[in-house]
């Protein structure tokens, strides 16, 4: 290749160069303060991470196989995965073989190593030695075809989103669509600029083959630069542009990744990872057809995507608004396809409210409840007693004390299999905190917590069964009981049965199983349950089930939403669940079965349930 | 224009010396706390009262009888739980009602 120009500079880089040095400046400064936002520990475990050769390695994978290949989204439709891919991997190809091509046939480059890459077709000529460089012709145009195609799709799915899988998509914001204008633009107008260099500069079979066939317009040299000034200007409109867009999840991504893979969590509200994961979503909307509130067609603009843009907007009665009407059954956070925590972005957003008081339990006296369930300790000398098995303390929560059907049921389950337990609850309980914690008030859940533990580690137990979802989660997340096993009763029932401590009869009957947020979701508990119910009927699934089951809509994380304005949610949680004509719905939550036990047609279960009624005729061995 | 009768101001005399300011700023809040009829579900399913005498239905009342001392120092005693407002006939997000107390009004009662 032979330099063109002598100066090898022509004004319509500037564009490109300004926007480009713009972007840079931005997600350079945004870096700092990101890194500089979180907490001291949390920067040095970052640090840290970066070295470590496993994170290294698992960073660059997860990088290139979710910014690049876009994985979640092929696993959700075939489709939207190319459509993204192409995008995505196929511009990084172009930039890549780009460097390759400048690397190889020029040197000297100085202050031209900024835009020689992207304009380099411009600026040199073909000579007779470049046939060696047929393959990176042929390969950038490949790329190029492959963005193109990438860029119909993403205006086919602008109009019909359903050919790829999702229902509705989210409203762009102004800034959003000329972003989106500028990046559909670049690709066609890199081709035209390309195509009237191809006889100077070489091409390959899309750039050449369209400089011979309109021949006519595109050998004219007087059209050139302008096509090369509109390339370059889509570039610079489109960098501009992008910190204020949903662009800008581009950078935030690759900083998003190797946060996480080093372990941090959100502590502020509005910065640090919490920002990170607010910068990185890429409005795809996917959150929208998750959410379990959809239904009810006003509550569309109150899903995290939204969430995330009145964040960066800073409108603060909007994000309280979203926050606090959330049911945080997570199954935003299941969906998204880079990660943003919607369910543990609005928890933190609560956090901030300031009250002019709040709850105190100093008047809570542990000793009396501990008295109530310290059977296993010995009255002589503070002793454990020894048992055959394991001491059993049943915490059956606040939310069974609704539905005694759990508790009773589970009761007359661990007395069958001969279980030594003891309820810790049985004049009522201390609430595990979960719900304080959902409402963001930690400081009161961890008095709550703390009350809890003292009365767990004086009962001499050493498994502590619950019933309840709610309790499950935050007694796995936060609470210490050292020695002490923290068990679902879902998880508890297949131990007995595959112990053979509990005798199961099967029947014909077909049960549905689902999944509560907080057991799925929540602490990943889903095979469990449908083995218990296997033992007990035949088990079909739900339309939407595991990760992707629908909230029944009762759930104690909305803060506004009133009970009487859930009802379309449960009736379509429903209409899921009974898409394989079920006999019975069965669940492992006191909240749905109290939910789904008031509008479904047919009756609904606690798993405790079905497992008393199919042990009920074989008696212990 | 004369009808031979006009309509004239109540005459009525209140004699209700109770300040209900922080309770007319709860009601803009929470409109539904007029709605309460008292009927104690509320307290009979909170498990915060068998340790404190917690209850919502008592809540209601001191309030807007003006005696937000024993209001606040009960309220002190809420677990968050919700169980509250998952029986309540009326509807009532008692949940979000006693966050909006906590916002409003303060420590002492004032």
């Amino acid at each position: 290749m032979r330099e063109r120009f002598l100066t090898g500079y022509n004004d319509f880089v500037l564009p490109f160069v300004v926007g480009m040095l713009f972007v840079l400046t931005y997600c350079l400064v945004g870096l700092i303060r990101i890194i500089a936002q979180l907490p001291a520990s949390d920067r040095k475990r970052f640090f840290l991470s970066l070295v470590t050769p496993k994170t290294m390695v698992k960073n660059v994978k997860d990088i290139f196989l979710k910014c690049l290949i876009h994985v979640d989204l092929w696993k959700r439709n075939k489709l939207l995965g190319y459509m993204h891919s192409s995008i995505a991997f196929g511009w990084f190809m172009l930039i890549v073989v780009g460097h390759i091509e400048v690397f190889l046939y020029t040197s000297h480059l100085g202050a031209k190593a900024l835009y020689y890459p992207i304009f380099f077709r411009y600026f040199v000529a073909e000579t007779e030695s470049t046939m060696k460089g047929a393959l990176i012709f042929f390969l950038m145009d490949f790329f190029l075809l492959v963005v193109l195609s990438g860029i119909v799709l993403a205006i086919i799915k602008r109009v019909r989103s359903r050919f790829f899988g999702m229902r509705r998509t989210t409203n762009p914001s102004f800034l959003d669509l000329i972003g989106l204008y500028s990046l559909w633009s670049i690709f066609p107008l890199r081709l035209l600029a390309e195509s009237f260099t191809a006889d100077i500069s070489g091409g390959s079979f899309l750039t050449k083959s369209l400089n011979y066939v309109f021949t006519e317009f595109l050998s004219n040299h007087a059209n050139m630069l302008p096509a090369w000034w509109a390339y370059s200007c889509a570039l610079g409109i489109f960098f501009c542009v992008l910190p204020f867009t949903r662009y800008m999840h581009i950078p935030a991504e690759i900083l998003l990744i190797p946060l996480r893979n080093a372990g941090i969590r959100i502590v502020n509200a509005r910065k640090g990872f919490a920002r990170a994961q607010v910068y990185s979503c890429p409005s795809c909307g996917l959150c929208i057809d998750a959410c379990p509130m959809g239904v009810m067609k006003g509550n569309i603009r109150d899903t995290t995507v939204y969430l995330n843009r009145q964040i960066r907007r800073k409108n603060e009665p909007r994000i309280e608004e979203i926050s606090d009407k959330c049911l945080l059954c997570g199954k935003c956070t299941a969906v998204c396809p880079v990660g943003v925590e919607g369910d543990k972005l609005r928890i933190a957003q609560r956090s901030t409210r300031r009250y002019n008081f709040g709850p105190d339990y100093s008047n809570i006296d542990t000793k009396l409840q501990s008295e109530r369930c310290n059977k296993f300790v010995k009255k002589i000398n503070n002793n454990v007693s020894r048992t055959d098995n394991e001491r059993v303390l049943y915490f059956a929560g606040c939310m069974t004390a609704l539905t005694p059907v759990i508790r009773k049921t589970t009761e007359s389950v661990l007395t069958k299999a001969g279980v030594d337990y003891e309820m810790m609850d049985r004049d009522g309980g201390i609430c595990c905190g979960r719900p304080m914690f959902m409402a963001g008030r930690f400081a009161q859940a961890d008095e709550l917590v703390a009350k809890n533990t003292e009365i767990i580690m004086n009962s001499g137990a050493d498994v502590l069964l619950l019933s309840c979802p709610i309790c499950y989660k935050i007694f796995r997340e936060r609470y210490t009981l050292p020695g002490i096993e923290i068990i679902h009763h879902t998880e508890y029932f297949e131990r007995l049965i595959s112990d053979g401590r509990l005798k199961m009869r099967k029947s014909s009957t077909k049960y549905v199983f689902h999944d509560p947020c907080e057991l799925g979701r929540g602490c990943g508990v889903y095979e469990q349950p449908r083995n218990v119910i296997a033992a007990a009927g035949e088990v079909v699934e739900a339309a939407r089930n595991r990760k992707e089951s629908i909230c029944c809509g009762g759930s104690l994380g909305s803060l506004t939403l009133g009970f009487d304005k859930r009802r379309a949610m449960t009736e379509n949680a429903l209409s899921n669940l009974v898409a394989a004509s079920p006999d019975r719905i069965v669940t492992a939550c006191p909240l749905c079965l109290d939910t789904f036990a008031r509008y479904s047609d047919r009756p609904v279960e606690d798993i405790a349930q079905v497992v008393d009624r199919a042990s009920g005729y074989g008696k212990i061995s | 224009m004369d009808f031979g009768f006009k309509i004239s101001p109540s005459s009525a005399i209140n004699l209700d010396n109770v300040d209900l300011t922080k309770f007319e700023e709860l009601h803009r809040m929470e409109p539904d706390v007029y709605k309460c009829m008292a009927c104690g579900s509320c307290s009979a399913t909170c498990p915060a009262s068998p340790f404190s005498g917690m209850s919502m239905r008592k809540v209601i009342t001191a309030l807007q009888r003006g005696k937000e001392k024993e209001a606040v120092a009960m309220l002190r005693n809420c677990m968050l739980c919700g169980k509250c407002s998952m029986v309540c006939p009326r509807g009532i997000n008692t949940r979000h009602l006693i966050l909006s107390i906590f916002r409003i009004y303060r420590e002492d009662g004032k």
